[in-house]
C-alpha cells in the first residue's frame, strides 16, 4: 500500500510536498501538466516584477518620445502602439490559464517595488484565479543608514498591506540573513501571512578577473545548500503555527525526506527539473514514495518535524555555531 | 444607408489635426482597399491608414480596409489597377517621385474610365537637387493623364474635398487626384470639422458604390479590357471619352453643392474673394489662395479695387466657370503658378488662364483685350509665400508690368525677374496671439507644443493653428514651432514673423539661430538660461541684447535643466517650458492652463507609475517657482557675436553656407547659388555645431592603442595619428601623446585627440573602449567629461591634430582594423543620427578607398546625412582627392551605378588609346608601366599616380590635339573604385529589380546595404528586409513573413562577392570584407548590419546590440568570395560562431520586438517561435554550404 503523502501547505490541501518552484517552468503549460502527472503537488508561478514593469514603461516611452517630432521626414519612428506601458495583463492571463490547465494549486509570485503596487498587483493576482500568493520580498542593503529594524519594518508593512487586501493564503519567500530569524517568521505570522519559504535563492555578482568587470550569476542549487535550510526548518518548526517551506538544496528522495523530517510542510523544487529534466522529479516522488514504503511509514505526519530542534534527541545539534569536541562526558 | 437629414451637430465635431490626417480620415472610410508606399510629406496618411486597420476601424460600410504595402509607387500604382478593375474601391497616398512612378498607370486608369481617388501632398519633383517639401511639379506633371485634378488649401478643405473627390469619381468615372500643399497643409494643424460616417454616405451612396462592383472583372460575366488598338479606331476611342470630361465639372460642382447643404461649407469649381469691381484679380491654387485672400480683403478694406480667384477643380479645367467668376472690370490678372516648366511659354496655370480667357472671354462678355495677363511663380519647394508677398505682386500690378512673367519670394538677379514684397504690409492681428518656440527635437518641444494646442482648443474653444518647421539634420536637430490662437478661424499658411511670445528652449540657439528676428515690438521672450535673471544679460551677445531693446521685449528665464534634473526628469523640459508659457502668455489663466498640463501628464504617464506622474507634476510646480524676468538695462554691452563660420574659411563657405547655417538662406540671391546643383564637398568642417554635453577624454597612460574608437564613431569626431616625434614643436600645451607601440615605427609617437565641437556624445567609443585602468575599472582609456570646460582646449588640439602628418598610407596594412583606422577619414562629422549604425561603414569606406572612390547613393538616410544642406559631409585629402558623390532617386541607384561604372571604364579605355598613340613622344616604358602595372595596393597606386605626374611631364613634346586630350584623360589612368550605396528600402523593395540586374552584369561595383531592417529615412516603415516578428510601421501588429535573404540572392549567381557584416560585433570581418570586396574585380554586395534609432533602444548600446545579432544567429557573418573557388575552396566561410544564445535575448531589448509582448503577447510569442525556428533553419543552410565540398557552392541552391 502506497503511503500517503498528501500535506497541507498554507492551508490549501496538496496532494504530495513537491511543489514546483517559481522559475522560467511555469511558462511552460506542457511541462507543468507533465509534473502534474509525476506528482506535483502545485506550482508556483515566476516572479511578476513590478519594477521590471515600470521601468521597462517609462524607457519605452522615453525612447519612442525622444525619437520623435526632430525630423520632417520622420516625426515618430514606432507605430503609436509601440508606446507601450507593460502591465501586469500577460502574468495574470498566464495564471488563468495554468488554473484552467492543471487541477494542483497554482500559487502566484510577486515582487513589488512601490507600496501601491504590491497590494494592487495582489489584489489582481487573486482576481485572476491564484489561489495563494507567494511574496518574494528582499533587500541587498548597500546603505549605511538603513538598520535591520527598518528592513524587517519593511517587510512587515508589506505583509500587513497584502493581508489587508487579498484574501487567499499569503507566504513570504525569505532571505537567509536575518539576525533573529524566529522573531522574524513569529511576526510575519502575526502579520497575517500563512507561510515561509526557506529560503530565496539570488543572483551573486561574480567578478571577470580578464575583462575587470562584475558580472551577475545563479547557479542552480546543489545539495549542499540544504544544511542551512534544515537547521532552520528544524529551529522553526513548533514554534509559530505557520507553514514552513523548504526551498533549494532537494535533489533527491532523501533531501526532501530530511527536509520533512526537519520540519517542511512542503518542499519547492526548481534545479533538479532544471538539470536533470521531467524524468529525474518522477523518478525523486517514486523514490521517496518507495523509502516511506520500505521504512513504514503510513503518511508524511509521522515524520514531519521528527527531527526538528524541539523533537530531535540531540536539540543542541541545531544551536551549535562552532567546533566544540563534544565529550561524552558532559552528558553525565 | 441611413436617410436621415444630419442635424449641426453631427458635423460640429471640430477636431485639431493637420491636413494629411484630415485626408486620410475621409479616404479611408470610403476605401475598401488601400496600398501604401511611403513617400515625403504623404507617409503620414498611409500611416494613419495602417493604424486605423491595427485598430479595426471600420470604412463606411462597416468593413476593415485591407491595406498592403508595395515595393514601390509603381507597384502600388499595378495593385491599385486591379484593385479597381476587380470592382473594389480603391485609394492611395503619395507626393513626388512616387506620383512619377505611377505616371504610365495613370493613363491606363483614365483611359479606362476607373473610378479611384488618391491623395497627394504636392511636393517637389527632384530637378538639381531633391528636396522634400511642398510645390504644385508633382501634380502638374500629371495634368494631362486624364485624372481630374481637385485643390485644397487647408486642413478643412483636404478633409471636405476628399469626400467630394470620393464621391465625384464615383458619379463620373473619371478618376480623380486630390492634393493639397505639402508640409504646409499636410502638417499644418487646424481646426478641422471632420465628416460624419452619415454624411460620408449621403455624399457617396451605396448605389454609387454598386455601380463600381457592377464593373469588376468577373468570369461570370466575362470581358475584356487593355486590349491594343490599330489606327483604324484608337484616336475615336480616345474622343468618344468626350463627353465624360464635359460633363465632369457638373459632377463635381453638384457633389460640392451637396456637401454645402449638409454642412454650411460651401465650395466651388473656382472662388473668388475680395471687391466685385476689383482691377486687380490673382488667380492662385492651394494654401496660398488662403493667405492671397486674406490679403484681397485687408485691402479692399482699405479701399482697394483687388481679388483673388482660387482654383480647386484644374483638370478638367472648366473655361467657362472660370472666367464666368472674373469681375468684369478686371484689368490686370497675375496667375501665380507653384512649379516651373523651363522652357515653356509659361507656367501651366497662366497657360490655362490664357487660354480660358481666349476662348471664353468674349463668350462671357469679357474685353479680352483689356485684362493683362501675366504669370508669378512663387513658394517652390516651400518657399514662403507671405501676404508682403501678395502685396508686392498687386502693388506691382498696379502699373504696367515690365515682364509677362515674374517670380515672387526669391531675389532673383540673375534674370531680374522677381518683384518685391511689400516689407510694411501687415495683417490684422487684433485677437490673435502668435507664438514661436525654438527647440531641439529631443527636448520635445514639439510634443509640448501640440499638447498646448489642445488644451487650448479644449479649454477656451480658441481657433488654433501650428506649424513645425524641422531640421534637415537628425542628430541635434532644430526645432521652430510657430503657434497661432485666436477668436476667429485662421487662415494663415505662412510663418509667424511677429510673435508675442518667443520662447528659446536652447539656450545655445539663441546666437545661432534668428531667434529674436520673430519677435514683435513689446513681446515676451522667454528662454532656457543656466544662468540666473541677474547675471544672464552678460551672457548674451551685444547684437542680442540690442534687439531685446529696441524690441522693448519683456524678458524671462529659466533654468529648466536644473528643474529636469532636481525633478527627476532627466533632460526632458517640455513641460516646464510649457508651464512657463502659459505663466507668462495671456491665452489662458495660469491655474487653469496647470490643471490642464497635470491632466494630460496624468493620461500620458498614469499606467508608467504615479512615480513618473509625480516627477511630471513636480517639475511643472517648479517651473513657476523658478521662472524670473530680467531686468533689462538701457544699453547694450556684450561682446559682438562671433562670426557663424571661421574667417579661414573658402569663399563659397562664407558666402553661401554661412548665411544658410544662420537661418538666412532664404536672403541668398539667385547668382550665389550653383544652377545646376553642383557644390563643394569638405564644407561639414566649418559648421561647429557644439551638441555634446560631454565629450570622450582620452588617457594615454592606459591607451592600449587598438584604434576601435576611430572606427565606431558615427561622425569622425575622434581619430588616430602616429607620427614623428620632432611633429610636436609648437604642440598645444594640452595635446596628449604616447610613445607609438610599433616595432616599425620605433621613434613615433602616438595620439587619440576628439574633435569637441563635432561629437555629437553618442559614447560608442568609450562604450568599445577596451583598455580599463587596473586599480580602477571604472576608469577606461576614453572617459565622458563636459564639453564646456574642454570646448577650447581640445579646439586647439583637434586643429593641431589636423595638421599633424598623416600615416604613411602605403606602409598601412589595410585590411586590419588598427591600421585602417589610421587613414584619414573622407565623411565627417555629418547629420546623421547620434550613435548612427550606419556612417561608421561609409566613413570606413572613405578611409580605404575615398580617394579614388565614386559613390553612387540612393535617396534615403545615407543621401540625407550625406547631401542634405547646408554642409556636406564628404571631403578631401591634402592633395586634394575624396569621394565624388552623387543622388539619383531612390529607385535607380543601382543602374545609376552601373552607369557611372561604364563611364569610368569608358574613360579609361579611352585614356589607353590615348597613352597608345603618343607613345613615342612619352617612351615606351613609361606607357607600358601605366598600362600594365597592377594597381591593387596603396603602394602601387601611388606608383602610377607618381607616373601619371612623369607621364604630364612629358606631355609638352607630344602635338596638339593628342596632347590636349591626354591631359583631360590622363587621371582615368588611376583605378577608381565605384561604390553603390543605399539602404534596405532601395536595396530590397524599390531598387531590387536594378540591384538584381546589376548583380547579374559582372561589372566591377561595389554595392553596400546599409541594413537598417526598415525604411529609416521616412520613420521605420517595414520593407521585406524588416525580420520576422519585428513590428513597425506598415506592420504594427509585427511582421508576419520572413526577412528576404538578399545575400543567398547574391549567391546564386556564383560570381558575385557577398559579405554579411556588423562591425559592433566583429570589426575585423568588417575591414577585412571591405577589403576583399573592392579587391574583387566584379561584383560585390556587402550587407552591412545597421543599429537604427528605428530598432528602439538606447543608441549608445549599439555595439552590444549588434554583438546579441550575431551571437543569437540574429545576423550570421559570412564571406563568399567566388575566388577560392580557383583554389579549390568552398566559396563560402562563416565567420561567425553558431548561435549560443536564443533569439529572444537580442530580441527583447528592442523595442521593435519587444512591443508587442506588451499589445498582443499570444501573437508575439507565435511570431518569437516562428523566427527562432526561422533563425536556426537559416544558420544550418550556412553551415552546411560554408561545409559542402568546393564544387557545390557555387549555387547555394544545390545545398
Amino acid at each position: 500500500m502506497n503511503p500517503d503523502i498528501s500535506t497541507n501547505y498554507l492551508g490549501l490541501p496538496l496532494r504530495s510536498p513537491f511543489v514546483i518552484g517559481a522559475s522560467p517552468l511555469s511558462d511552460n503549460l506542457e511541462n507543468l501538466a507533465a509534473l502534474e502527472r509525476a506528482g506535483a503537488g502545485a506550482v508556483v508561478m515566476h516572479s511578476l516584477f513590478e519594477e521590471q514593469l515600470t521601468r521597462e514603461s517609462a524607457a519605452a516611452s522615453s525612447l519612442v518620445e525622444m525619437a520623435s517630432d526632430s525630423f520632417g521626414e520622420a516625426l515618430s519612428y514606432f507605430p503609436s502602439s509601440s508606446d507601450y506601458t507593460l502591465g501586469p495583463e500577460e502574468y495574470l492571463e498566464q495564471i488563468a490559464s495554468l488554473k484552467s490547465a492543471l487541477t494542483i494549486p497554482v500559487i502566484a509570485s510577486l515582487n513589488g517595488h512601490t507600496p501601491g503596487g504590491w497590494v494592487t498587483h495582489a489584489q489582481q493576482m487573486q482576481h485572476a484565479g491564484a489561489d495563494a500568493i507567494e511574496l518574494n520580498i528582499y533587500d541587498i542593503i548597500t546603505d549605511e543608514e538603513t538598520s535591520a529594524i527598518d528592513v524587517e519594518k519593511r517587510l512587515l508593512d508589506i505583509v500587513i498591506a497584502v493581508r489587508e487586501q487579498v484574501t487567499i493564503p499569503l507566504c513570504v519567500k525569505l532571505a537567509p540573513f536575518y539576525t533573529a530569524l524566529p522573531s522574524v517568521v513569529r511576526q510575519i505570522h502575526l502579520c497575517g501571512a500563512q507561510g515561509v519559504v526557506l529560503f530565496n535563492r539570488f543572483y551573486q555578482p561574480d567578478l571577470d578577473i580578464e575583462e575587470l568587470s562584475v558580472e551577475p550569476r545563479l547557479y542552480l542549487s546543489t545539495s549542499s545548500e540544504l544544511l542551512l535550510r534544515l537547521r532552520w526548518l528544524a529551529i522553526l518548526y513548533g514554534k509559530s503555527p505557520i507553514s514552513l517551506i523548504l526551498g533549494g538544496g532537494v535533489h533527491k528522495a532523501t533531501d526532501a525526506i530530511k527536509g520533512i523530517m526537519a520540519g517542511a510542510d512542503a518542499i519547492q523544487i526548481v534545479s533538479l527539473i532544471l538539470r536533470h529534466g521531467m524524468g529525474a522529479f518522477a523518478t525523486m516522488v517514486a523514490d521517496f514514495q518507495h523509502w516511506l514504503d520500505t521504512h513504514d511509514y503510513h503518511s508524511l505526519t509521522q515524520m514531519r518535524g521528527s527531527l526538528s530542534h524541539i523533537n530531535s534527541p540531540n536539540p543542541a545539534e541545531f544551536e551549535r555555531a562552532n567546533y566544540l569536541r563534544t565529550l561524552q562526558l558532559w552528558k553525565a | 444607408m441611413s436617410a436621415s437629414v444630419p442635424s449641426h451637430s453631427q458635423e460640429s465635431n471640430v477636431v485639431s489635426m493637420d491636413g494629411a490626417e484630415a485626408a486620410a480620415s475621409v479616404a479611408y472610410r470610403l476605401s475598401e482597399l488601400i496600398a501604401i508606399y511611403p513617400i515625403t510629406p504623404s507617409t503620414p496618411m498611409g500611416e494613419w491608414a495602417d493604424e486605423w486597420v491595427a485598430l479595426a476601424k471600420p470604412n463606411i460600410w462597416h468593413a476593415v480596409p485591407q491595406i498592403v504595402e508595395m515595393q514601390s509607387e509603381a507597384g502600388v500604382a499595378g495593385a491599385i489597377h486591379g484593385m479597381l478593375q476587380g470592382g473594389s474601391q480603391a485609394t492611395t497616398f503619395t507626393a513626388s517621385q512616387g506620383l512619377l512612378l505611377m505616371l504610365p498607370v495613370m493613363y491606363k486608369l483614365a483611359g479606362q474610365h476607373l473610378p479611384f481617388c488618391m491623395h497627394v501632398a504636392a511636393r517637389t519633383v527632384a530637378t538639381h537637387a531633391l528636396s522634400i517639401f511642398g510645390d504644385h511639379s508633382d501634380v502638374m506633371a500629371v495634368r494631362q493623364t486624364g485624372f481630374a485634378l481637385l485643390a485644397s488649401a487647408s486642413p478643412q478643405e483636404a478633409h471636405d474635398l476628399a469626400c467630394v473627390a470620393h464621391a465625384s469619381t464615383l458619379k463620373s468615372r473619371i478618376p480623380f487626384l486630390h492634393f493639397f500643399d505639402g508640409f504646409r497643409t499636410s502638417h499644418e494643424i487646424n481646426d478641422v470639422k471632420l465628416l460624419s460616417n452619415d454624411i460620408l454616405s449621403r455624399m457617396l451612396t451605396d448605389k454609387m458604390a454598386l455601380s463600381q462592383h457592377a464593373r469588376a472583372l468577373t468570369p461570370d460575366h466575362p470581358t475584356l479590357r487593355g486590349t491594343a488598338q490599330n489606327p483604324d479606331v484608337f484616336f475615336q476611342t480616345r474622343e468618344a471619352a468626350n463627353p465624360m470630361y464635359e460633363g465632369l465639372p457638373g459632377i463635381v460642382q453638384a457633389k460640392m453643392d451637396q456637401l454645402g447643404s449638409l454642412t454650411g461649407r460651401h465650395y466651388k469649381l473656382f472662388d473668388y474673394v475680395g471687391a466685385p469691381d476689383a482691377d486687380r484679380v490673382i488667380v492662385i491654387m492651394g494654401s496660398g489662395a488662403e493667405t492671397a485672400g486674406e490679403v484681397a480683403k485687408a485691402l479692399v478694406e482699405s479701399g482697394e479695387k483687388v481679388g483673388v480667384l482660387q482654383v480647386r477643380l484644374y483638370r478638367p479645367f472648366d473655361t467657362a466657370a472660370f472666367v464666368k467668376m472674373l469681375p468684369p472690370t478686371v484689368r490686370h490678372i497675375a496667375v501665380l503658378d507653384r512649379t516651373k516648366e523651363p522652357g515653356a511659354p509659361g507656367d501651366p496655370l497662366y497657360l490655362d488662364v490664357l487660354a480660358a480667357i481666349a476662348e471664353q472671354g468674349v463668350l462671357q462678355g469679357l474685353d479680352i483685350s483689356r485684362p493683362v495677363i501675366t504669370g508669378g511663380r512663387y513658394g517652390l519647394a516651400s518657399k514662403e509665400f507671405t501676404p508682403q508677398m501678395v502685396a508686392g505682386v498687386y502693388a506691382g500690378m498696379a502699373g504696367r508690368p515690365a515682364s509677362k512673367h515674374f517670380t515672387v519670394g526669391i531675389l532673383d538677379d540673375v534674370s531680374g525677374l522677381s518683384v518685391d514684397p511689400d516689407p510694411d504690409f501687415q495683417l490684422p492681428t487684433a485677437g490673435l496671439t502668435q507664438a514661436v518656440f525654438f527647440g531641439l527635437g529631443s527636448d520635445g518641444t514639439v510634443g509640448a507644443n501640440k499638447n498646448t494646442i489642445k488644451i487650448i482648443a479644449h479649454r477656451t474653444g480658441a481657433h488654433a493653428q501650428a506649424y513645425f518647421v524641422y531640421d534637415s539634420k537628425k542628430a541635434g536637430a532644430v526645432t521652430v514651432s510657430h503657434l497661432r490662437f485666436g477668436e476667429k478661424p485662421i487662415h494663415a499658411p505662412y510663418l509667424i514673423d511677429r510673435a508675442d511670445f518667443v520662447g528659446c528652449h536652447q539656450f545655445d540657439l539663441l546666437e545661432t539661430q534668428p531667434v529674436l528676428d520673430l519677435a514683435a515690438e513689446g513681446g515676451v521672450f522667454l528662454l532656457n538660461s543656466p544662468y540666473a535673471a541677474s547675471t544672464v544679460w552678460e551672457h548674451l551677445s551685444q547684437q542680442t541684447q540690442q534687439t531685446i531693446i529696441d524690441k522693448k521685449l519683456r524678458f524671462f528665464v529659466i533654468d529648466a535643466y536644473r528643474v529636469a534634473r532636481e525633478t527627476g526628469m532627466g533632460g526632458r523640459i517640455n513641460t516646464i517650458m510649457q508651464t512657463c508659457f502659459f505663466s507668462l502668455s495671456d491665452v489662458l489663466p495660469v491655474d487653469a492652463a496647470i490643471s490642464e498640463i497635470k491632466e494630460a501628464i496624468l493620461k500620458t504617464y498614469a499606467r508608467k507609475g504615479a512615480a513618473l506622474v509625480k516627477k511630471n507634476n513636480d517639475a511643472v510646480d517648479l517651473a513657476i517657482a523658478n521662472l524670473e524676468e530680467v531686468i533689462v538695462p538701457l544699453e547694450a554691452m556684450g561682446v559682438p557675436r562671433s562670426e557663424v563660420v571661421s574667417v579661414l574659411a573658402p569663399d563659397f563657405v562664407r558666402r553661401v553656407s554661412a548665411p544658410i547655417l544662420a537661418g538666412r538662406g532664404d536672403s541668398l540671391p539667385a547668382s550665389a547659388l550653383p544652377a545646376d546643383g553642383v557644390w563643394p564637398t569638405g564644407t561639414s568642417q566649418w559648421e561647429k555645431r557644439n551638441l555634446a554635453n560631454e565629450i570622450p577624454v582620452w588617457d594615454a597612460s592606459i591607451c592600449i592603442q587598438c584604434n576601435k574608437c576611430v572606427l565606431v564613431c558615427p561622425h569622425a569626431a575622434i581619430r588616430a595619428k602616429h607620427y614623428p616625434a620632432n611633429a610636436l614643436e609648437k604642440a598645444p600645451s594640452t595635446f596628449q601623446s604616447i610613445a607609438f607601440r610599433s616595432q616599425e615605427f620605433v621613434d613615433h609617437l602616438y595620439t587619440i585627440q576628439v574633435a569637441p565641437e563635432d561629437c555629437t556624445g553618442c559614447q560608442l567609443c568609450i562604450n568599445v573602449c577596451p583598455a580599463k585602468d587596473k586599480s580602477n575599472p571604472k576608469h577606461k582609456a576614453l572617459d565622458s567629461a563636459p564639453q564646456l570646460p574642454l570646448r577650447s582646449a581640445e579646439r586647439s588640439n583637434f586643429e593641431f591634430f589636423l595638421g599633424l602628418p598623416n600615416p604613411d598610407r602605403t606602409r598601412l596594412k589595410t585590411d586590419l582594423v588598427k591600421d585602417s583606422q589610421f587613414c584619414e577619414p573622407l565623411f565627417e562629422f555629418s547629420g546623421a543620427c547620434v550613435g548612427c549604425g550606419e556612417t561608421p561603414y561609409i566613413k570606413l569606406l572613405t578611409q580605404l578607398f575615398g580617394d579614388r572612390a565614386v559613390i553612387a547613393n540612393a535617396t534615403g538616410c545615407s543621401s540625407i546625412y550625406g547631401g542634405n544642406l547646408p554642409t556636406t559631409p564628404y571631403t578631401t585629402n591634402a592633395e586634394g582627392r575624396g569621394p565624388a558623390w552623387a543622388n539619383s532617386l531612390f529607385e535607380d541607384n543601382a543602374e545609376f551605378g552601373l552607369g557611372l561604372r561604364l563611364s569610368i571604364n569608358n574613360k579609361r579605355q579611352q585614356a589607353e588609346q590615348l597613352l597608345m598613340a603618343a607613345k613615342d613622344w612619352v617612351g615606351p616604358a613609361l606607357v607600358d608601366s601605366l598600362l600594365n602595372e597592377p594597381q591593387d595596393t596603396e603602394a602601387s597606386i601611388a606608383k602610377q599616380r607618381a607616373s601619371i605626374v612623369s607621364l604630364r611631364a612629358h606631355l609638352s613634346s607630344v602635338p596638339e590635339p593628342l596632347r590636349i586630350k591626354l591631359e583631360a584623360f590622363a587621371d582615368d589612368l588611376v583605378t577608381k573604385s565605384l561604390w553603390i550605396v543605399g539602404g534596405d528600402g532601395w536595396a530590397y523593395d524599390i531598387g531590387f529589380g536594378g540591384l538584381d540586374h546589376v548583380l547579374s552584369l559582372g561589372e566591377n561595383v561595389n554595392i553596400l546595404v546599409l541594413d537598417t531592417e526598415v525604411y529609416s529615412n521616412t520613420g521605420g516603415q517595414q520593407s521585406k528586409s524588416t525580420q520576422l516578428g519585428a513590428v513597425a510601421k506598415f506592420a504594427a501588429q509585427g511582421k508576419a513573413r520572413s526577412k528576404k535573404d538578399l545575400g543567398l540572392h547574391a549567391m546564386s549567381y556564383g560570381d558575385v562577392f557577398v559579405a554579411r557584416v556588423a562591425f559592433g560585433a566583429k570589426d575585423s570581418q568588417t575591414v577585412k570584407a571591405f577589403a576583399e570586396a573592392e579587391a574583387y574585380p566584379g561584383t560585390s554586395l556587402i550587407i552591412a548590419y545597421s543599429h537604427c534609432i528605428a530598432h528602439g533602444f538606447n543608441l549608445s548600446q549599439g555595439l552590444d546590440h549588434q554583438k546579441m545579432a550575431v551571437e543569437t544567429g540574429y545576423w550570421p557573418l559570412y564571406r563568399f568570395d567566388p575566388r577560392r573557388k580557383n583554389l579549390g575552396l568552398n566559396s563560402l566561410v562563416l565567420d561567425s560562431p553558431a548561435p549560443k544564445h536564443p533569439l529572444a535575448r537580442f530580441t527583447e531589448n528592442e523595442i521593435r520586438f519587444r512591443s508587442l509582448h506588451a499589445t498582443n503577447p499570444a501573437r508575439a510569442k507565435a511570431l518569437e517561435e516562428r523566427a527562432q525556428n526561422e533563425i536556426t533553419t537559416h544558420n544550418e543552410l550556412y553551415r552546411r554550404m560554408a561545409e559542402a565540398p568546393a564544387s557545390t557552392t557555387a549555387d547555394p541552391a544545390q545545398t
